[in-house]
């Protein structure tokens, strides 16, 4: 059991490590730096960058040293908590994310969670009632879950609520809160306004688990201990509940590590269109100015999420699968 | 397979559905009837037009003329359909020249309208911002968006064979490598990634450069699932009795995998690459809806989508939704066809 701990940590660390890489890698590919594009966006303002202002700027910023270089700088500001200048916002990295990261994952998580209250009934449902007509609308529903793209749903959502209800659906708070310091009430705003996001993000994954969730039982019904445990005269809700369902829990669960990384990912889109004050429409704006500090933490702060979120979830697998807690593997 | 795969009706729909839409890829000139790139600002946003199929008590299919005016408010010119002036519409109408096929000089197209110019009249599925051909716009974005799928499916298919099969293949530390990376790949927030990689492809590159550059970053993230198939079908292979006779025989690695390993999982590596095209469609279009992705003037369904960005122009002129449809179709076809293939595939199927 600590073995396996140990390596989902090792793999955990090599991930964030892989990631940072990447996400500097990333922010270095366009041509030009920072300075480069800010000359340009002075340049359209009006002012003129002198050649000498554009050496200082790119001192100050480190951007005259060789890649390696600023990439260990990098990281070596980030172990002291430092994660550098939004140089388009003239503050510190941190500052201008914010709150966002931390709504990034309210929503992820309840995404999450939806998929998780949603699915496990109606898998359930759908294997135990098979080819009954719910079965048939979930399954129906299951596949146009999977072939919406989160954005177009979102999309799509939007368009109905503008037209039927006369209301924009978009945003994580009500008008009155926005500029409000954090208070339960504030919060309580907040948790009103998830389940939408949540639907929209959880309805693939939540099409996939209810599949995979109703193949699994279905196997599990068809074995000999059912119908030992009917014979017996256990209540039905018992004969299901208690064994199939846990077995069929298992790779339910391993999925589970998957669907963190996508809906996140997903997360970053679907807030554009939503205008969720998460730190999607942020990365993409970061991402033209080419602000490479707010950029690249963007990147790393969500990878270092995901794999958080995936370490959770095998944690998960392992209290409920026997077979990776007592180390058989 | 090709029986089983019969009697599973939903794919062979789908995959007639699949078809059409290729077919479509091939004549998308042909189905257009306006020139995609023409824009004129003052018919922005016009709804869609419906043709009227019956006149004068036979089938008579026409549209009203539009009509320019001035807005006594704003002053601004606007269009509007005048039911006084019918248009006849036809098949098989002369429009804008193209090359049909890529090789055939000609400008027929599907439908058409008599005594004037489609591009100033018919409106099938209204116009967008800047007043261009909504439908013939579709038409050309299903040409970019429904190719980009296959190109990134090949490449990725080339990755994953590739990796997959060395990692099976031979075990041991490759395969450790390789799983490792497809793992660390796999837990790694995939838009973010495509987006910084899209946001660094240079503005002034050119379509042709910009689409191969956008398939390669889609691919690079999308071999994993394919690489995974193909490991676990080597894994298998590996200890069956044929391959084993193979090597006895003194074949060569290479005959032993692309002569006797290769063709006996080909119709699993098939399934998979039908079940990770609608993925690739995906990617697509919503890199291309962020504006990260192919950029006009090329014209892709994400492309489109781009104009449905905000919501009150949508809530104005519902019909810049249309594209989505095509997407979900397309996907939704996919799907039903990998999974019908994908059973009849399986030896252990019923």
């Amino acid at each position: 059991m600590l073995g396996y701990i140990v390596r989902r940590l090792l793999l955990a660390c090599l991930t964030v490590w892989a990631i940072s890489v990447l996400s500097f890698t990333i922010i270095q590919l366009p041509p030009g730096d920072y300075v480069t594009s800010y000359i340009a966006q002075m340049a359209a303002s009006g002012s003129l960058v002198s050649q000498e202002e554009a050496q200082n700027l790119r001192l100050l910023y480190g951007l005259d040293q060789p890649m390696y270089v600023q990439y260990l700088k990098w990281m070596g500001l980030i172990a002291q908590g430092n994660f550098g200048m939004a140089m388009e916002w003239g503050r510190p990295v941190l500052d201008v994310i914010g709150d966002r990261i931390w709504l990034t994952v309210a929503v992820s998580v309840a995404a999450i969670i939806f998929t998780w209250v949603v699915a496990l009934p109606i898998g359930i449902y759908s294997a135990v009632r098979q080819y009954s007509l719910g079965d048939y609308v979930f399954t129906f529903v299951g596949f146009i879950g999977l072939a919406i793209p989160g954005f177009m749903l979102a999309l799509i959502l939007m368009y109905f609520g503008f037209v039927l209800f006369n209301a924009n659906i978009g945003g994580l708070f009500s008008p009155e809160y926005l500029e409000a310091p954090w208070s339960i009430g504030k919060l309580w705003d907040l948790i009103k306004h998830l389940p939408l996001p949540a639907l929209i993000l959880g309805l693939a994954g939540t099409a996939q688990m209810i599949r995979i969730m109703r193949a699994n039982l279905l196997d599990e019904l068809r074995k000999p201990y059912v119908v030992a445990a009917r014979a017996r005269g256990l209540s039905e809700t018992r004969v299901i509940l208690k064994y199939p369902v846990r077995v069929a829990l298992n790779p339910f669960a391993s999925t589970i590590g998957y669907l963190f990384p996508y809906v996140v990912s997903g997360s970053i889109i679907v807030s554009l269109v939503l205008s969720l004050p998460t730190v999607g429409p942020m990365l993409l704006k970061a991402l033209i100015a080419q602000d490479m500090f707010l950029a690249g933490t963007i990147i790393l702060l969500l990878g270092v999420m995901t794999v958080i979120g995936t370490l959770i979830s095998d944690l998960i697998l392992m209290w409920i699968d026997p077979r990776i807690r007592l180390g058989g593997k | 397979m090709w029986w089983r795969f019969r009697k599973h009706r939903l794919a062979v729909v789908a995959g007639i559905v699949i078809l059409a839409f290729y077919a479509s890829v091939i004549g998308a000139d042909f189905l257009a009837y306006a020139d995609p790139h023409l824009s004129e600002a003052q018919r922005s946003l016009l709804p869609p037009q419906p043709i009227h199929l019956f006149d004068e008590g036979g089938l008579n299919p026409y549209v009203y003329a539009l009509k320019g005016k001035r807005d006594p408010v704003t002053f601004k010119r606007v269009y509007a359909p005048d039911p006084n002036e019918k248009i006849p519409v036809r098949l098989f109408a002369h429009g804008f020249e193209y090359k049909l096929l890529g090789l055939i000089p000609t400008d027929v197209h599907l439908i058409g309208v008599e005594g004037a110019k489609a591009e100033e009249t018919l409106f099938l599925l209204g116009t967008d911002l800047q007043g261009r051909d909504l439908w013939s716009r579709l038409m050309y974005g299903t040409r970019l968006s429904m190719t980009i799928g296959l190109t990134s499916v090949a490449l990725s298919l080339f990755l994953g064979v590739l990796l997959g099969g060395l990692s099976g293949f031979y075990g041991g530390v490759a395969d450790t490598v390789i799983q490792r990376i497809i793992e660390i790949l796999r837990s790694v927030p995939t838009i973010p990634l495509w987006m910084g990689l899209a946001a660094a492809l240079p503005q002034d590159w050119d379509i042709t450069r910009v689409y191969f550059a956008i398939t390669l970053i889609i691919s690079l993230i999308g071999w994993t699932e394919l690489a995974r198939v193909v490991r676990g079908r080597f894994l298998s292979l590996r200890e069956e009795d044929f391959v084993m006779a193979a090597e006895l025989a003194g074949c060569s690695r290479f005959r032993i995998i692309f002569r006797h390993m290769v063709p006996s999982f080909l119709s699993h590596i098939i399934a998979a690459t039908t079940l990770a095209l609608p993925a690739m469609i995906i990617s697509e279009t919503s890199l291309s809806f962020l504006g990260l992705g192919l950029r006009p003037p090329a014209i892709s369904w994400g492309v489109l989508l781009q104009q449905a960005q905000n919501i009150q122009t949508v809530a104005i002129s519902p019909w810049l939704l249309y594209p989505s449809i095509p997407v979900i179709v397309a996907v939704l076809a996919f799907n039903f066809l990998g999974d019908g293939l994908r059973d009849a595939a399986d030896p252990y199927g019923i």
